[in-house]
């Protein structure tokens, strides 16, 4: 449980986050945590609460905020997954998300740029763990695994032991000097991004880190409504859902999607942030109620 | 069975026929990608330690693991032995596989053994043990080196270091899981 100076601490976090987003013109928005139907995604495993799910991100209906005619929105909101828990992972989080029209994945690098600077400049009694005034690296999948690991990225999807090598051998590595982006994931994984242009097994996906800390995730929406269609089909081949929810689609979700041209979109963890703000490493100790001071 | 979601510091599973114990546990999980349990464990028996990185769908046993109450008797030679003190069967466990907790064993010492498979692999002593001690340098007065603590041997042959009052003969009382000193424990 967090003490007096930290909550206060936390709460002009949150503040500065809006400051930055509302500065540049981006609306706060807020869409139902409560979901009848979730986007299918075979890692992500969504908490039912009765005949709901709590939201694992608030993506899709951020998304048709877009189609709507929203140019830029942002959110701080609870996400939920379920059997997450550990050092940096929590099963209730707090997400930042924003999402511009006519924008695609560099834009958001450029965001989180200007994020990190303006938090280091008005938050007081906390910082980041590096400089942010040199250039961040940027480095793409492929090259993160010739750089570090002993097979190509091909090779460790096609072993199934992409997830291990990037976790035990690249991820110490990055954020290290300065934040780092990961970006050009392989294309089956990132089931809703657009493919990169002139390499269509690339997708236009990144990751930020920072002190070997994965922050955010962002890509170049797909925009698409037949290829989303044909991706959800291939997540519901690897999942095992039960058959209320097995291959139902988000139909509203996918018809709105037709409706935007360009977009991008980010998601960002808030508490992960604040932790490195605070140069902790331990998510439970930067939350106001940490899971083991709750009561059951 | 337990499932990966179960594993945690300190949970006991059994892998190709032995208990293990997890001694470190992390959790983790890129972004979009799949959880991944990365323990650190330690062979109950041998005291070997590796580290493995499980995923989701992984199945595990538990091991017949098995705690009971019974006295240490005597030792022969490396083997001693142990009564229950329920069912007064005896059983030995090798001066090996006691590793330092030799160093704290009294004759009709109440202690719980612990079995895998019906077998003695350790036991679990009182934190708190009293032994006499055995042979005790007498502190030199004005012993201007700046050292306030002297090695003396408890009755086990164990050897510790005390403040300069202890004398032989004294009995005092040392914390089985740290082998230090506690205090002078007056008859």
């Amino acid at each position: 449980m967090l003490d007096q100076k930290r909550l206060h601490q936390r709460a002009a976090f949150f503040q500065a986050i809006r400051c930055f987003f509302q500065n540049q013109g981006f609306l706060e928005v807020d869409t139902p945590i409560r979901q009848p139907l979730v986007i299918p995604e075979h890692n992500i495993l969504p908490i039912p609460a009765g005949e709901h799910f709590l939201q694992s991100s608030p993506e899709m209906y951020m998304k048709r905020l877009l189609a709507s005619g929203c140019e830029q929105i942002f959110q701080i909101c609870h996400c939920f997954r379920q059997g997450e828990r550990g050092r940096l992972h929590l099963e209730e989080f707090v997400m930042l998300e924003w999402y511009r029209l006519d924008a695609d994945y560099t834009d958001l690098m450029t965001d989180c740029e200007q994020l990190c600077v303006f938090l280091a400049k008005e938050l007081v009694g906390c910082g980041f763990p590096m400089p942010l005034d040199q250039p961040w690296e940027r480095l793409t999948v492929e090259r993160a695994f010739q750089k570090y690991c002993s097979m190509s990225a091909a090779e460790a999807l096609k072993q199934d032991r992409f997830d291990q090598l990037l976790v035990e051998q690249i991820e110490p590595n990055l954020g290290q000097q300065s934040p780092a982006f990961l970006y050009d994931y392989p294309l089956e994984l990132a089931s809703l991004a657009r493919p990169k242009a002139g390499q269509p097994d690339v997708a236009e996906r990144f990751e930020l880190y920072l002190s070997g800390v994965e922050l955010a995730n962002g890509f170049s929406e797909l925009t698409d409504p037949d290829q989303q269609r044909s991706r959800f089909e291939e997540e519901y081949t690897k999942m095992e859902v039960d058959a209320n929810r097995a291959g139902k689609m988000p139909e509203r979700f996918l018809s709105d999607l037709g409706g935007i041209d360009r977009a991008a979109g980010i998601a960002m963890g808030l508490d992960r942030l604040f932790m490195l703000l605070l140069g902790g490493n331990n998510l439970n100790d930067v939350l106001t109620f940490s899971p083991d001071d709750l009561d059951n | 069975m337990l499932s990966a979601s179960d594993l945690r510091k300190g949970l006991k599973i059994q892998i190709d026929g032995a208990p293990y114990i997890i001694t470190r546990f992390e959790f983790s999980k890129p972004g979009k990608g799949q959880a991944l349990y990365r323990c650190k464990m330690r062979n109950m028996i041998t005291g070997n330690q590796f580290t493995q990185t499980y995923r989701s769908n992984e199945k595990f046993e538990k091991p017949a693991l098995e705690e009971r109450k019974m006295q240490y008797l005597y030792n022969q030679g490396d083997e001693y032995h142990f009564m229950d003190t329920e069912s007064y069967e005896q059983t030995f466990i090798t001066r090996e596989q006691l590793g330092d907790n030799v160093s704290f064993l009294q004759d009709n010492m109440d202690l719980d053994v612990l079995f895998f498979d019906e077998k003695p692999i350790d036991v679990t002593l009182p934190i708190f043990v009293n032994l006499m001690v055995t042979t005790a340098e007498p502190w030199a007065k004005g012993d201007t080196s700046g050292n306030d603590t002297k090695p003396v041997t408890v009755e086990t042959g164990y050897v510790l270091q005390v403040p300069p009052f202890v004398v032989e003969g004294d009995k005092i009382q040392i914390d089985t899981r740290t082998g230090a000193y506690v205090t002078r424990v007056k008859e």
